[in-house]
């Protein structure tokens, strides 16, 4: 999707704001919550995390643009619950609870959490198709604008890089954001200079790597 | 996307009027409660983890690592989460890591135009620039300019590369390591590393 999440190369935002090296964790104690709401909720199985990317970033762009991150993780998580059965707007809205619980394999305890953590959610999956592509190789970003889930950024798209790494088989977001499953792809990191992406004014020394499933890409000859 | 503190006015901390989004999560948190979907000692663990815990510390202990081992060093280059993992830095949000190198002639920059990947085993949850509007639009076009804003001014000839962590790859650099620092111990050249040194948005601190 072309949405607000979508940033790399907009202009207009003005300079990064940094707090230091000794910025607090936190700068609010509902962010902490949020957060950590987000990853206990998250643990119960009721979504995976390509899901929980796109309930973010399908927010529609005046909203991404007006929240704070924080604000977007709180409404990602809202919206998922809601479109499982677990919470309803209502029960959002009102605070408090209007329906009996939707039954849940398992829940995040306490005890568990160090385990969970972890383990984290690794991505590679076993794969025996051979790579289409080794590293030297041209390739071009597909000029595609998919209305849901993806990890290709408008940037690069159309754009012709050179693969750098590849990184194995990993789960394809954009098939696993719509609960079509993983279908798991060769990951690769392409390289793009500065120039072709940004034209003939571009600072001469830059280039940009960016993380790429297979399908995103066609072979240059 | 709005700054963090932008949102937050009222004064809360004297406990007599919350805002509308702090109402809102409590609110929220409650109903989870209740309805058995979260253990709020779950919940307090996890803040306690990525409060105290886990932060640019777990990194700065793999950076002076690889300055002061060179085996280290390389195993980090070609195996990152195998070599970070032995330092005992694992899991969510570092399943797959990539340690790329500067040196005097490359200078490497992470970002996430898409949302806030970051590699929390090693740096802690992300700041609040690196998911900001201005850094994410920025970096992959003018990094330069963003190091500017941090205060960072790179010679003018000197490669600039920067990795847009679009998968579930996490990037730590690895930061040149400072002069005048021969036969330090780790735990003294871990002193200089910074939290923006391993994100590339800073160097690393010279010795006074």
């Amino acid at each position: 999707m072309n949405g607000g999440a979508d940033m790399g190369g907009m202009q207009g935002f003005g300079p990064v704001r940094h707090e230091g090296e000794n910025e607090p964790k936190f700068h609010a104690a509902w962010e902490k919550r949020v957060l950590a709401m987000t990853l206990a909720v998250g643990a119960t199985g009721q979504w995976n995390i390509d899901m929980s990317r796109s309930a973010r970033e399908s927010l529609p762009p005046p909203q991404y643009f007006a929240k704070s991150y924080y604000e977007i993780w709180l409404s990602g998580l809202e919206k998922l619950m809601i479109e499982r059965g677990m919470i309803s707007a209502e029960e959002v809205e009102a605070g408090r609870v209007l329906a009996p619980p939707k039954k849940l394999p398992r829940i995040l305890t306490a005890e568990a959490v160090p385990a969970v953590l972890a383990k984290g959610g690794p991505t590679e999956r076993p794969g025996d198709q051979p790579a289409r592509f080794k590293t030297g190789d041209r390739v071009r970003a597909r000029n595609m604008h998919p209305t849901g889930h993806t990890r290709l950024p408008r940037y690069v798209r159309g754009h012709v890089g050179t693969i750098e790494l590849l990184h194995g088989v990993h789960v394809f977001p954009d098939s696993n954001a719509k609960g079509q499953g993983e279908q798991p792809q060769w990951l690769y990191t392409v390289r793009f200079e500065g120039r072709e992406l940004w034209g003939s004014d571009a600072d001469p020394t830059l280039s940009v790597s960016v993380d790429a499933w297979d399908s995103y890409l066609e072979p240059v000859v | 996307m709005a700054h963090d503190h932008d949102h937050h006015h009222h004064d809360h901390d004297h406990g007599t009027i919350l805002s509308d989004v702090e109402l809102r999560v409590r609110a929220l948190e409650s109903v989870l409660v209740e309805k058995g979907y979260v253990d709020p000692a779950a919940l307090d663990l996890l803040i306690e983890t990525y409060e105290t815990k886990v932060g640019p510390h777990n990194g700065a202990h793999v950076v002076a690592r690889a300055w002061s081992d060179p085996a280290y060093r390389d195993w980090l280059l070609k195996d990152a989460t195998a070599a970070i993992q032995s330092l005992g830095y694992i899991g969510r949000q570092g399943e797959h890591m990539v340690a790329v190198e500067n040196t005097p002639t490359l200078h490497n920059m992470v970002v996430c135009t898409l949302c806030s990947c970051y590699p929390w085993p090693v740096l802690g949850l992300p700041p609040v620039w690196y998911k900001s509007a201005p850094y994410r639009s920025r970096a992959v076009m003018d990094p330069r300019g963003v190091l500017q804003d941090f205060g960072v001014t790179l010679p003018d000839g000197k490669q600039i590369k920067v990795w847009d962590s679009t998968a579930e790859v996490r990037y730590l650099v690895l930061p040149e390591r400072p002069a005048g620092t021969e036969g330090w111990s780790e735990e003294r050249l871990a002193t200089l590393v910074t939290r923006d040194s391993m994100i590339g948005t800073g160097i690393a601190r010279v010795p006074a």
